[in-house]
Order: C-alpha cells, then sequence, then structure tokens
C-alpha cells in the first residue's frame, strides 16, 4: 500500500492505495464520494468522467497514483455553495435531460467542461463532444437541449422528443 | 486486474532504468492498456508511468522538423500543432472523445500499432523519425505488422519528429460504436514526392499505397485514384465491413484526403 494525496472537490484528502486502485475506486470506495458511476469499466461509457486539472477524464482508466497530487472534481462537487443545484444540474432537471441517471454524473462533467471551452456551443458542437458518454435512456435529445440551455441559449425551438 | 508495482520517475534516464526490471512495463495514458489490463491480457509486476517526465511532453518545431514528445496527449498535439502542421492537430483532435484525447498520447498509441488507431498513419504518411532511447527509427521500418513495431524489450519512444509536407490530409471513416478509424488515409505531398499512409483497412496495420503515391506524384489531383484497384485480398472483413468494403474505402478516402489537403 503506498499513500496518495490530492484535492477533491476543494479538500485535501489522502488515503492508501494499491498499484492497481483505480481512480474511480478511490473516490468510489475510498473517499464514499459514490456520485462517480462505473458502467462499463472499459473507457467507453463516460458514466466516471471526472475533472482532473480542470479537464475531463475517465476515472476507470487512470490509476489514482498516477494522480497523486492533482485538483480533482466530481460531481459532488458541482453543486453551488449553498447546496442548490449548479446551472447544468438545474437544466438536466428543468429540460428531463435523465431518466435513470445513471449517466448523468458523466454526463454532467462532460458538459461542464465542455461549456468552459465553448461557451455557446451549437447543437453539433455538443452531440459531438459528447460522443464518449454514452445514455441508454433519453436518447440524446433532452441532454443536448439541456446542455444548449445551460449555455444560456434559447432552446424553445428545439422540440422536445 | 493483477497487482504491480507502480513507479512514476521524472526523468526518462529514471525511466528506462525502472524497465530494466523484471516484468516491467511502460505506461503513458493508459487508455489501452488499462483496459488490457482488467482483461488480464497485460499483467506487468511494475508500471512505469511515463507522465511525469518533462522532457517526453509537448511539441515544438526543431531539426528536421516537427518534435512531439511520446507522452503528449492528443488534445495538446490538438492545439498545439496547430500552427505548425494542421493536418496532424487535426487527426490528433478527432481520436476518440474529449476524455480519451486528454489522456491518451501518441507514444502509447504508436508502441500499441493497433491496426485501427489514427497516428499509425500519420507518421508512415509523413515519413516520421521515431526517437527512443537507444535509436532512431524511420517509420517505414518502425510498424511491423499488427500490434507489432521494431521496439525491443525495454525500450521507450521518447519522441516523434515529423517532416513538413506542403500540404497534407487525413481523412477518418468512423466506426462510431468503438471511435475508431474503420478505414483512414493520411496523404502528405512533398518536394520529393506523395505519401499515402493507410490504417484501419489490412489485415497488416498501416501501410503505404504505392500506386496511389505514383499517380498523385504525377498530379496531386483527386482524380488521378480513380483509375487505381485495391487489391482486397489482405484487407480487414469483420461484422463492420468486408475486405471489398474497406478496399473500396481505401480509394475513396484516398480521393478526399488529396481534395480536402488542396
Ligand atoms: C473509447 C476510445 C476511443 C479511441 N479512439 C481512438 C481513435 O479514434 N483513434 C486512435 O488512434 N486511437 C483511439 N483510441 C486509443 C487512444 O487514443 C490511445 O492512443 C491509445 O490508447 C494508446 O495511448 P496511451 O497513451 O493511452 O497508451 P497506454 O495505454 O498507456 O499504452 C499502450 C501500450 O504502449 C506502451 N507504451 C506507452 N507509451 C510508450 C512509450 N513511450 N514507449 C514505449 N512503449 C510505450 C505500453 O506499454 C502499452 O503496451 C481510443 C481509445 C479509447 C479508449
Ligand atoms: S466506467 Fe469509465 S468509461 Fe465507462
Ligand atoms: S439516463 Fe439512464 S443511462 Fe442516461
Amino acid at each position: 500500500m503506498t499513500k496518495v494525496s490530492m484535492t477533491v472537490n476543494g479538500r485535501a484528502v489522502s488515503g492508501d492505495v494499491e498499484g492497481r486502485t483505480l481512480l474511480s475506486s478511490f473516490l468510489r470506495e475510498g473517499l464514499g464520494l459514490t456520485g462517480t458511476h462505473v458502467g462499463c469499466d472499459t473507457s467507453q461509457c463516460g458514466a466516471c468522467v471526472v475533472h482532473v486539472n480542470g479537464q475531463p477524464v475517465k476515472s476507470c482508466s487512470v490509476f489514482a497514483q498516477d494522480v497523486a497530487g492533482a485538483e480533482v472534481k466530481t460531481i459532488e462537487g458541482m453543486a453551488n455553495a449553498d447546496g442548490s443545484l449548479s446551472v447544468i444540474q438545474q437544466a438536466f432537471q428543468d429540460h428531463h435531460g435523465l431518466q435513470c441517471g445513471f449517466c448523468t454524473p458523466g454526463m454532467v462533467m462532460s458538459a461542464a467542461a465542455l461549456l468552459k471551452e465553448n461557451p455557446k456551443p451549437s447543437e453539433q458542437d455538443v452531440r459531438h463532444y459528447l460522443e464518449g458518454n454514452i445514455c441508454r435512456c433519453t436518447g440524446y435529445h433532452n441532454i443536448v437541449k439541456a446542455v444548449m440551455a445551460a449555455s444560456g441559449q434559447d432552446v424553445s425551438q428545439i422540440a422536445a422528443e | 486486474m493483477h497487482n504491480f508495482d507502480f513507479v512514476k520517475p521524472s526523468s526518462i534516464a529514471d525511466a528506462v532504468k525502472a524497465m530494466g526490471q523484471d516484468g516491467a512495463q511502460a505506461l503513458s495514458g493508459g487508455q489501452t492498456l488499462i483496459p488490457t489490463m482488467k482483461q488480464r491480457l497485460a499483467a506487468p509486476s511494475v508500471l512505469v508511468s511515463l507522465t511525469g517526465i518533462k522532457e517526453m511532453q509537448g511539441v515544438c518545431m526543431g531539426e528536421g522538423g516537427l518534435h512531439v514528445g511520446a507522452a503528449t496527449p492528443h488534445a495538446i498535439v490538438a492545439r498545439e500543432a496547430k500552427s505548425h502542421y494542421p493536418a496532424l492537430a487535426a487527426l490528433a483532435g478527432g481520436i476518440g472523445d474529449p476524455a480519451v484525447r486528454v489522456r491518451g498520447t501518441i507514444g502509447g498509441s504508436i508502441a500499441n500499432n493497433d491496426p485501427a488507431a489514427c497516428y499509425p498513419s500519420a507518421v508512415l504518411g509523413s515519413g516520421a523519425t521515431v526517437v527512443t532511447n537507444k535509436r532512431k527509427i524511420a517509420a517505414d521500418d518502425y510498424f511491423q505488422g499488427l500490434f507489432t513495431t521494431a521496439l525491443e524489450e525495454g525500450e521507450i519512444v521518447i519522441e516523434v519528429v515529423f517532416p513538413i509536407p506542403e500540404k497534407a490530409a487525413y481523412v477518418k471513416f468512423n466506426q462510431p460504436a468503438s471511435r475508431f478509424a474503420l478505414t483512414g488515409v493520411f496523404v502528405a505531398k512533398f518536394a520529393s514526392g506523395v505519401r499515402v499512409a493507410v490504417t484501419g483497412a489490412s489485415q497488416n496495420g498501416v501501410f503505404r499505397w504505392t500506386d496511389a503515391e505514383n499517380a498523385l506524384g504525377r498530379s496531386f489531383n483527386a482524380q488521378m485514384v480513380s483509375g487505381l484497384t485495391v487489391d482486397a485480398s489482405e484487407m480487414i472483413g469483420d461484422l463492420h465491413g468486408t475486405p471489398a468494403y474497406r478496399a473500396n474505402l481505401v480509394k475513396v478516402l484516398t480521393s478526399r484526403a488529396v481534395a480536402a489537403a488542396g
């Protein structure tokens, strides 16, 4: 076991890990932050996306020790300081961007990364950026709509499907 | 996944030393190796992370062209190579998805030499040089078939040096489920001639389509490809496409790449 330290959602944390401990396992089992979901565990589905030093990363495909010292942000760190939902999260609720919710943490983290890079994306930009996030419920339409709405764009012309 | 000792050296010298241990293997972005280890198809006893080595990071112009550090993630190449070698930057920006591009690296991609990977076509199509801790390897000697390269046990790719062509383009026909190339073609026009490298199509991995190179060397025009035929006998056949389908894609994508290169 090796001690690993990092900052998660603004809080300094540390824990004992093995070489093979994935960032997803460290977050979920080590820190109890079970908001990060593991869907495929093979870097295909994006449910486990978190931010590492501000960039989206599939936490099932990086070892905890490889990101020692990094700033990590998970879905638990997305709400506003007063506990209310962030703009992106609220938009997912308002536009019915989730059904079972399993993909949602990864979707929200990827969407946040997109909007930081591209504050006013086109519908095509959103679909393209979310290519690595798979949803088995919604058919994506309302997810795209939610992300467009979160960017402050008028989505009234995007039909509900 | 079997357990292992994780080491993260900060210099090439220390990485080479760590790679000398029994059962050691290099880890770069982990986008291929970690899933492979989960399937127990790889079980290194020591994993040597290359992501902490500054000398292996980044993109810069230098002797022989554009130097890309082996541990440079695709997202950085997409951004920083843009003004020097736009076709290479565009290729890097089209690999996988945003999260894969944040971690996955050129060194990992060409060490792995997946038959459907994008980078091998740019390296071969540009006539780039693969620089390791031991030697410099010309792209034509480096790729040796499916998942096979000239790399020896414990050898580490340090950087790849790309000569800059007059014109170039990469056109990828996406396999939407895996986000790899169903087939992809990289075309580069140099003063000395044209190079055409094809990925995703052949059972032997990336290859140069020399008939097209000769035709395009006479005139760099998409129509030069229309009269050529591609031998389907060595092409991959799977549920996504037959060998004949891929052979046709090679031709179509080569024309498109020539047109895109302008
Ligand atoms: C969902 C998904 C989609 C993808 N789509 C594409 C795509 O469209 N096109 C494409 O080209 N690729 C694609 N990839 C592959 C990805 O882009 C990476 O390039 C690839 O995973 C290898 O790079 P890595 O840095 O992750 O290497 P790793 O997984 O860390 O290593 C791969 C292999 O290379 C060895 N290695 C790593 N670095 C070195 C080095 N410097 N010297 C010697 N050996 C080394 C390792 O030991 C290992 O055997 C995709 C991957 C995923 C998960
Ligand atoms: S759980 Fe990580 S990509 Fe699916
Ligand atoms: S809401 Fe169920 S997987 Fe996306």
